[in-house]
């Protein structure tokens, strides 16, 4: 505790310092400023006001009849359910993963460490389309699956895989640090106290890691909701049956209903807003307990 | 200070599980009274027909039986929607934009030989063909198929690859260069390949290259379905008009009963009878109402002031069949891989 105490006053020493050094130079500090403002005006504000402002143009009645479109309401519950289950699954093995990581030693573990991060590199259209030739009908699967009735692609469980795979990473990247930097001697210590597994992890691993985990989740579904690629490539487009809400904006986009597609691009904000909010308390509560 | 995020996460959990309920119950609803369900995989620019027409079919289709029918509708570019369901997208019906396209399916197993003629007139309910849209007063003067090779003349038509408007578009202008040039074969591909070179954005369906040339503002003239062409006009009566060239071609969209996903899901009389009502009086006045040509003559009369029923049309039989024509120009390797490389 008490390096990192030394740790945490040192860097805001050295930020008054640099803060005084280009004291004289008020001109760069107030370029840098308008332009990063000015960038994020233009890559951010504007285009959210756009969304709001062509959700709404032609009034609340309008807005609300298209959000509650049946196509629309079974868009978003679709979404909802992939986000959720994705988040589970991902949690569960994001636990797992980043536990045998950090605490045993074994062969390949490097290998597993890359391949953890294989769906952050490979374009999510690559990843669909992995799918597609996996379990679609061109392959030697195609017959079991259609045996015991389970159709993965062009259908529900496609579009849950395509959001596991894209957003697996997300949770077990953001534990395995803290579990790493953490080391075993803890969990060594209860153990040889006679604790058991399972009282170790829910009384020492997860109090360590848990606001890692929770950003881990946040992370994890503000990208399972927004998924475009990967699902588009599995759905097959069907209406009202496997399209999640980026796939109805596109839709409806197409279908020249306009404000309708910027209405259901709204629902998609007002989703990242929120959890944009969630990570901001994250963060915050996380902060103040490590400070404590 | 555990326990409360223990709580937390079993108060978090609940609530998923609530909500994973809560939809997998409303997809259950509605189970006891019989009803079919039925997938219809079409091409881009039939979304406003099949939405009018889906209504008008389910409620024949309660009157004469004592069962429900849901209709669900996938629409994109038709050679890609061919694949998907070839690759298992379940579609009962597949709504083509031409016949080589239901033949790729043929082809995966999934329809029985023979589709072409299980429905009147080579199965192709309704027809269309390809025109030109350009801007109000036609600032570029452009008249016919030579006027698209013209320098400074931007035009828009998806990819012949995925798209199946293009390909009609791409013959069509074949068709035209065919009787300027008397058949010399080298003055042909010249000029196709000056055509392609004016091509600015090559989207991979119908809807997609209006919506470059309509919202996006994007070139002089758009290659269109006729259909598409009247829905822009009627979008946006004061910005666009229709060009008919001197020579165009008939363009068949194909239906088609998907035999494997229908025995499987014991939906063939329904999806039969989806697809023989499109023959019906009101499934064609519907057709005309969506800018496609009716294939009944006497329903096809009835729009004489729509469509330019003098237009001077070639077929797909001018070019041998569907087989020789896809083989020649849009199979790997064909003319419009050569041509296209070269630019």
């Amino acid at each position: 505790m008490a390096a990192e105490k030394t740790e945490r006053v040192m860097p805001r020493e050295g930020s008054t310092e640099i803060h005084a050094d280009t004291k004289g130079s008020k001109a760069v500090r107030i370029i840098l400023i308008t332009l990063s403002v000015l960038f994020l005006f233009i890559m951010l504000v504007m285009p959210l006001i756009t969304v709001i402002y062509e959700s709404f143009r032609k009034g609340f009645g309008e807005y609300l009849k298209a959000v509650t479109d049946d196509e629309t309401v079974g868009a978003l519950l679709l979404t909802l359910e992939a986000t959720v289950i994705a988040v589970i699954i991902n949690t569960v093995f994001g636990l797992f993963a980043a536990w045998a990581i950090s605490k045993f030693r074994f062969r390949g573990k490097k290998f597993l460490v890359t391949l953890i991060d294989l769906p952050v590199t490979v374009s999510p259209i690559i990843a669909g389309l992995i799918f597609v030739l996996t379990f679609g009908r061109q392959s030697f699967l195609y017959s079991y699956l259609e045996e015991i009735d389970f159709m993965i692609v062009y259908a529900v469980p496609g579009i849950i895989l395509a959001t596991v795979f894209v957003t697996f990473p997300f949770i077990s990247r953001e534990i395995l640090p803290v579990l790493e930097a953490q080391g075993t001697d803890e969990e060594e210590a209860a153990a040889l106290m006679g604790a058991r597994s399972f009282t170790i992890f829910r009384k020492i691993t997860l109090p360590h890691i848990k606001w890692a985990l929770i950003y881990g989740i946040v992370l994890c579904a503000a990208r399972a909701m927004g998924e475009f690629g990967a699902v588009s490539v599995l759905s097959g487009h069907l209406r009202g049956q496997t399209v999640t809400l980026p796939l109805q904006v596109e839709i409806l986009f197409g279908d020249n209903k306009y404000m309708p597609a910027f209405a259901v691009s709204s629902i998609l904000m007002i989703m990242a807003v929120v959890i944009l909010i969630v990570r901001s308390i994250v963060e915050f509560i996380g902060r103040r307990k490590g400070e404590e | 200070m555990k326990s409360r995020f223990l709580r937390l996460t079993a108060l978090s959990l609940a609530l998923v599980t609530a909500m994973v309920t809560a939809a997998s119950c409303a997809k259950a609803e509605g189970a006891d009274t019989k009803s079919y369900s039925i997938v219809n995989v079409s091409y881009d620019p039939t979304r406003e027909l099949y939405a009018e027409y889906n209504e008008a079919f389910k409620k024949h289709w309660e009157a004469e039986h004592d069962s429900k029918v849901e209709i669900n509708q996938s629409h994109g570019g038709s050679g890609k929607q061919a694949l998907e369901v070839a690759n298992g997208n379940p579609a009962d019906v597949v709504t083509l934009a031409l016949e080589y396209d239901v033949k790729a399916v043929q082809d995966a197993g999934l329809i029985d030989e023979g589709w072409v003629n299980e429905f009147q007139l080579d199965s192709s309910p309704y027809t269309s063909t390809i025109v030109f849209l350009v801007r109000k007063g036609n600032p570029k003067n452009i008249k016919d198929w030579g006027d698209l090779a013209r320098d400074g003349v931007g035009v828009i038509t998806p990819n012949p690859k995925t798209s199946g408007g293009a390909r009609w578009n791409h013959l069509a202008a074949w068709a035209w260069a065919q009787r300027e040039y008397n058949n010399d074969e080298s003055k042909i591909i010249d000029y196709i390949k000056k055509l392609y070179g004016n091509v600015l954005v090559l989207d991979s369906g119908a809807r997609g290259a209006t919506n470059s040339f309509v919202e996006n503002k994007q070139g002089d003239v758009l290659l269109a379905w006729e259909n598409e062409a009247f829905l822009s006009l009627k979008e946006y009566p004061n910005d666009y008009e229709i060009v008919t060239p001197s020579i165009s071609i008939l363009a068949q969209p194909s239906v088609a009963v998907v035999d494997k996903v229908v025995d499987k899901n014991g939906t063939r009389e329904v999806a039969t009878e989806y697809l023989n009502y499109l023959y019906s009086e009101e499934a064609q006045r519907i057709a005309g109402k969506n800018f496609y040509r009716p294939s009944n003559e006497k329903i096809l009369a009835e729009f004489a002031d729509t469509f330019d029923l003098k237009i001077n049309l070639v077929t797909i039989n001018d070019f041998g069949g569907w087989d020789e024509a896809f083989k020649k120009h849009f199979a790997d390797g064909g003319l419009f891989d050569q041509i296209y490389k070269q630019d």
